[in-house]
């Protein structure tokens, strides 16, 4: 090197050495590596985390929309006065503890909702179609469906009560299903998160072997190299944690973003009836900051038992070849 | 276990002293040093150091003893992410010293080893020299009451061999032990000093 190029580079190093080095270096490969592997495993994780999220609030939705409404149908027969037995029945429900609204649906609604099928221009009145009530229910104290069924059945015979029951518990058990496979799925996404950062830190550990001999060597006590190591691996882990866990998140941010844009749109709307609007939700977001600190947690605590081994092998045992005995590397 | 290196060895290492450790490649110059440095237990016999019994020692104390002594490793053991003056600083910073309490202190020294306009260089820039130089430094900076070296010699030309000599008999006049291990003998021929002789694991003492 020539005296120029030496003395241009000791003004450099001396005007950015202002600030003390950290003992454990902070941006070496092993460093950036395990913050690389941190980050997509957080990301991943978080995907999980949120997907599960989503699942579960699209199944409540499900159910909640169902659970809210119950529909009586009657029967036409000859010689019913269908007008005065769709009163009658709404009179029979109406006020029945559990019952929030009665809807009679009118007789030009129920041809709308035949048109597809029947085509314009028809009588109801010709038409041997039974007519519809809409019961709303009160979501948070149900009426006893039994009895709803009793009193409609003495007031008008040919109604019938369909209270979704079958269709609510086909949900509910879909529903369970697809959260438990989510769930198993996350676990295995964690587990998996959890054994990769756990060798990507012990790798990175490896490569400060010598940092860890040196401090022993100039006196520094346990505790203290205990302490830096705990604190860079925690910063490592942060910062990766963060990146994953914040690239999840403007995912679902993102898809939330083109779900509002395409409600109006076929596509958006069928997205929309499987999984409502795409929002995580707070349970969803909870999750993925929780993701993000026990990653990060879970990355100092396993820089401890390597760094240990270390001070073991310094302070007890026989000491690893290294020592005085190290051979000559430079 | 491993074959047995030292056996029959007795001496001791007064205080304000001034020894070479010499012997053949393979003596046992090293697993010397590194039982006086306390990284070693013997497998057998008494190793006290500052009357302390290193078989006994708990480990939480051994810091504590490592502080007053200071090692020049054979392969200087620089940390390359820090300048020439944060490595010489080292000691004082894992014993929790504010930096305005020594940072005078270890630019004088590093001035008196005439490191005084590398000490923002980083390790991978210095000279081999340089780099030796550095690795005293950081030993001596606390001005321990023991030296030990491990051929501190080894990686410099003549002249600057002979500097860093005078450099130790310096350190030794302030009142440190210093313990040089090496099997240059023009090196040891400069100074009238107490020769460790090891050979076959056993000891010979020429005072």
């Amino acid at each position: 090197m020539t005296d120029v190029s030496r003395t241009m580079r000791d003004d450099a190093a001396r005007q950015s050495g202002r600030r003390a080095s950290s003992i454990v270096p902070g941006d070496n490969i092993a460093g950036r590596a395990l913050a690389i592997v941190i980050a997509i495993m957080t990301f991943l994780s978080c995907i999980t985390i949120g997907a599960v999220s989503l699942v579960q609030g699209s199944a409540r939705t499900w159910q909640s929309q169902i659970a809210r409404e119950a529909t009586i149908q009657i029967a036409p027969r000859d010689g019913l006065d269908m007008d005065a037995a769709l009163e009658a029945a709404r009179q029979a429900i109406v006020g029945f503890p559990g019952v929030a609204g009665v809807r009679i649906v009118d007789a030009a609604e129920t041809l709308r909702l035949l048109e597809p099928w029947l085509g314009s221009g028809l009588d109801i009145n010709d038409l041997p179609v039974p007519r519809l009530v809409i019961v709303t229910l009160d979501e948070s104290s149900p009426p006893d469906f039994s009895a709803l069924a009793s009193a409609l059945r003495e007031a008008v015979p040919e109604a019938a009560l369909d209270d979704h029951r079958a269709w609510v518990d086909r949900l509910v058990a879909m529903a369970r299903t697809t959260t438990a496979i989510g769930l198993a799925i996350l676990a295995l996404m964690m587990t998996a998160t959890v054994l990769t950062v756990v060798f990507a830190t012990r790798g990175a550990m490896a490569g400060n072997d010598q940092i860890v001999e040196v401090l022993h060597f100039v006196g520094a006590e346990a505790g203290f190299i205990a302490a830096e190591f705990r604190r860079h691996f925690l910063l490592v882990g942060l910062r990766g944690a963060v990146i994953g866990g914040g690239a999840a998140i403007a995912l679902f941010l993102a898809i939330s973003w083109w779900a509002a844009r395409n409600r109006a749109t076929p596509e958006g709307d069928q997205a929309i009836a499987l999984f409502g609007d795409f929002s995580v939700g707070w349970s969803g977001y909870a999750g993925v900051a929780g993701a993000i600190v026990v990653i990060a947690v879970l990355t100092a605590v396993t820089s401890m038992s390597p760094s240990h081994a270390n001070l073991a092998g310094l302070t007890g045992r026989e000491p690893r070849n290294g020592e005085f005995g190290r051979p000559k590397t430079r | 276990m491993g074959p047995e290196i030292l056996r029959d060895v007795s001496l001791h290492v007064e205080p304000r002293s001034f020894q070479f450790l010499t012997g053949p490649s393979g003596a046992g110059k090293t697993t010397l040093l590194r039982l006086l440095f306390l990284s070693l237990k013997p497998t057998r016999g008494l190793v006290t150091v500052f009357g302390k019994d290193r078989a006994t020692l708990p480990a939480a104390e051994l810091p504590l003893l490592r502080r007053r002594i200071g090692v020049v490793f054979q392969d200087f053991r620089l940390l390359d992410h820090m300048t020439t003056y944060e490595n010489v600083a080292l000691p004082m910073r894992v014993r929790g010293r504010e930096e305005a309490s020594y940072r005078a202190d270890v630019v004088d020294l590093l001035k008196w080893v005439g490191l005084g306009d590398r000490m923002n260089v980083l390790p991978p820039v210095l000279s081999g020299g340089e780099k030796q130089r550095a690795a005293i430094a950081r030993a001596i900076i606390e001005q321990p009451e023991m030296l030990l070296a491990d051929e501190p010699t080894g990686n410099v030309d003549p002249p600057l061999a002979s500097r860093l000599l005078k450099l130790f008999r310096e350190l030794n006049r302030l009142g440190t032990a210093v313990v040089i291990a090496t099997h240059d003998l023009h090196l040891m021929d400069q100074i009238a000093a107490r020769r460790i002789v090891l050979a076959d694991g056993r000891v010979d003492i020429h005072d």
